[in-house]
């Protein structure tokens, strides 16, 4: 066991090398003057164009660049994001919490909805249940993000005012960076628990619900027809038809025989999709302006932060690697019949 | 690769041999009979069909729908009245009304179906084809062709999408057309994937050790018999995904890497609208129609490509029949 989690961990480097060998490859496309405009942006400036460009190394080989950056890598120093405007660990630190908060508030309704949603409706093929979870898993994947969320924001932000965008109010952004206020965690969730300050807590939790639902009412789709196929596939096999025969109850057989087994491909996709709500929700968070790692991670992007860009798809890996690691770890514990090795 | 053999072949062989494969996957279980007669069954995929239809109708008949303003350069261009920053509503000289720095909306969405065609059949066919190829080559030569294509796929699959295609956008410039580029080149790896594992089990078939004893070469194999046959399910899944395609454009439009603004396209109408979320003080759903005309317009688009899409996907699923 500890073996192949170790082994998992050593793959960490290899996608770690190739995601930033291709992104670097990638900005070589530009000449060096191009990528020097991200310091250089005042016209009075473009004197010093030369000296930004031989103090970063644009123009040396691609080898050579790319050597550089991992040689400050391996020192632990990975750089100044200039769309943060902060190096790229405090700019890692600051948003990334707020994603985390953000997933695992939408990841778990998407959970538990999709595979009670999806198992309902392989139990009740072809009734209304199963028709209608159909009609929302399809109406829930053919709605943009970014639809779904401007039209949310006009009605409970526009008409009702009771739910704005952003991670915080104006008090809380006050409150929160002064000393009555301590930041354990960076979850503002936890730690407003933590400080015993409710009303922080209250705020927080209203800037989630309508980014939370959003994410929730596009992603739950897909699992939801992930599990009604794959308990179809389950219910129609003979150890269900024993099961009943021996004259168990029909929820056991579902919850416990049916079900379990059906899980595999629901926990495939499931950490998938985890992996990419905490790797950044790109759209909802530029939509309800939501200070994550996603709406960091485009910017940097689009304004060819090379640092921040490196710094982001490093973080992605990490979690890609994660999620794969606790998908396969997440097997075993449900089928007995998978052993790791 | 395709070199000339200097084995020839009967004509005669190996043409009817190939038409025989041809006839089977065209006959067979999943073919494409059994699929229409299923489609007709389901009024949810006849509904999608009609969506479809109908968003091809307007984009054939924009010229008819919205003439093109004397003097205008561009059909794309949509036609500006005036330079105020507030949107109209709807009225009788805009039946959609007008966006920020009125562009008018109905110009904009009639002319965008065609936009939306055009992005996704063109980036469809262009991720198909890399999808094709490197799946194959990966597919069927194995080894170390197969580890170095195979762990390239997983590379561009381990980093988040949108952001890839931001990066490329970003690189390229931007325009409607490196949109297009971007989301090819991170949306063919699935493509890629799901081939390789087809052609893995049908290069062990018969019908391909015949063709190898008949002296045929690895590039006549590969294109005249393992493709062909391992192609048809990731065809229709593949053209399936132009209503994802598009929605991903519209994004990275919403995110304002798309075209030119006043450029005919749904995901600028939508960026156009990100301001106007609130109404001006006791009317608060004043600019409503700056997210209902092209959201809605959108999700009708995708929803049609989505319903035909979920009864392919069960009919194509093996595991349901």
């Amino acid at each position: 066991m500890l073996a192949f989690i170790l082994r998992r961990f050593a793959l960490l480097p290899f996608v770690g090398l190739g995601v930033t060998i291709l992104l670097f490859g990638l900005l070589q496309f530009l000449t060096p003057e191009m990528r020097a405009s991200l310091y250089v942006k005042d016209p009075r400036q473009l004197s010093a164009m030369e000296e930004v460009i031989r103090r970063y190394h644009l123009r040396d080989p691609f080898p050579v660049q790319y050597g550089v950056w991992l040689k400050q890598l391996l020192k632990g120093d990975l750089g100044y994001s200039e769309t943060a405007k902060m190096p790229v660990e405090k700019a890692v630190k600051a948003f990334f919490p707020a994603t985390l908060e953000l997933a695992v508030f939408s990841f778990l309704p998407i959970l538990f909805l999709g595979v009670w949603l999806g198992t309902q409706a392989a139990v009740k093929k072809d009734k209304w249940l199963d028709h209608l979870s159909r009609f929302l898993a399809i109406t829930g994947y053919s709605l943009p993000s970014f639809v779904l969320g401007l039209l949310l924001l006009m009605i409970f932000y526009g008409q009702l005012k009771l739910l704005p965008p952003g991670r915080f109010s104006l008090e809380t952004d006050l409150l929160i960076h002064t000393d009555k206020f301590q930041q354990y965690t960076g979850l503002l969730l936890v730690d407003s628990l933590l400080n015993r300050n409710l009303s922080v807590f209250w705020d927080i939790l209203k800037h989630l619900i309508l980014p939370a639902f959003t994410l929730c009412y596009i992603n739950v789709a897909l699992l939801v027809r992930i599990t009604r196929s794959s308990m179809l596939e389950e219910i129609n096999k003979d150890y269900v038809r024993t099961a009943r025969a021996k004259g168990l109850e029909e929820s056991v057989v579902i919850n416990k025989h049916a079900r379990k087994n059906a899980l595999i491909p629901v926990i495939t996709l499931s950490s998938l999709l985890f992996v990419g709500i905490l790797g950044g929700v790109v759209i909802t968070e530029t939509v309800f302006n939501y200070p994550g790692i996603g709406r960091w991670g485009v910017t940097a992007a689009s304004q060819l932060d090379v640092p921040g860009v490196m710094g982001f798809a490093l973080l992605y890996a990490c979690l890609f690697v994660l999620g794969n690691l606790g998908a396969d770890l997440l097997y075993a514990y449900v089928d007995p019949r998978i052993r790791l090795k | 690769m395709n070199k000339k053999s200097t084995l020839t072949i009967p004509e005669t062989q190996e043409s009817s041999g190939g038409r025989e494969d041809r006839r089977r996957w065209w006959t067979r279980d999943s073919g494409f009979r059994t699929i229409l007669r299923r489609v007709k069954k389901n009024p949810l995929s006849l509904l999608g069909l009609g969506l479809i239809f109908f968003f091809v109708l307007i984009a054939v008949l924009a010229p008819v729908l919205a003439p093109v303003p004397a003097g205008s350069r561009d059909s794309y261009e949509i036609p500006q009245s005036g330079y105020s920053a507030d949107p109209v509503k709807p009225s009788r000289e805009h039946w959609f009304g007008t966006t920020e720095r009125q562009y008018d909306m109905y110009y904009g969405i009639v002319w965008g179906t065609r936009t939306a065609f055009k992005i996704g059949v063109a980036v469809v066919t262009t991720s198909l084809l890399i999808g094709i190829l490197l799946g194959s080559l990966a597919g069927y030569y194995g080894g170390w062709v197969d580890e170095v294509l195979m762990r390239f796929t997983d590379i561009i699959l381990a980093f988040p999408r949108v952001v890839l295609a931001v990066v490329i956008v970003a690189v390229l410039g931007r325009s409607l057309i490196n949109v297009m580029i971007a989301i090819a080149m991170v949306d063919w790896p699935s493509y890629a994937r799901l081939l390789r594992g087809d052609i893995l089990s049908i290069k062990e078939r018969e019908f391909v050790l015949a063709a190898r004893a008949l002296g045929a070469n690895d590039g006549r194999i590969l294109f005249r018999h393992v493709i062909p046959n391992a192609i048809y399910p990731l065809l229709v899944l593949g053209s399936l995904d132009i209503g994802n395609i598009v929605i991903y454009a519209a994004a990275l439009s919403f995110l304002g890497l798309g075209a030119p603004e006043g450029y005919a396209d749904w995901g600028q109408l939508i960026s156009l609208s990100r301001n106007w979320i609130l109404g001006s003080s006791g009317s608060p759903f004043e600019y409503w129609h700056t997210v209902m005309i092209p959201g809605g317009t959108i999700f009708l688009f995708v929803l049609g490509w989505n319903l035909l899409g979920d009864a392919f996907r069960d009919i194509l699923d093996p595991r349901q029949k």
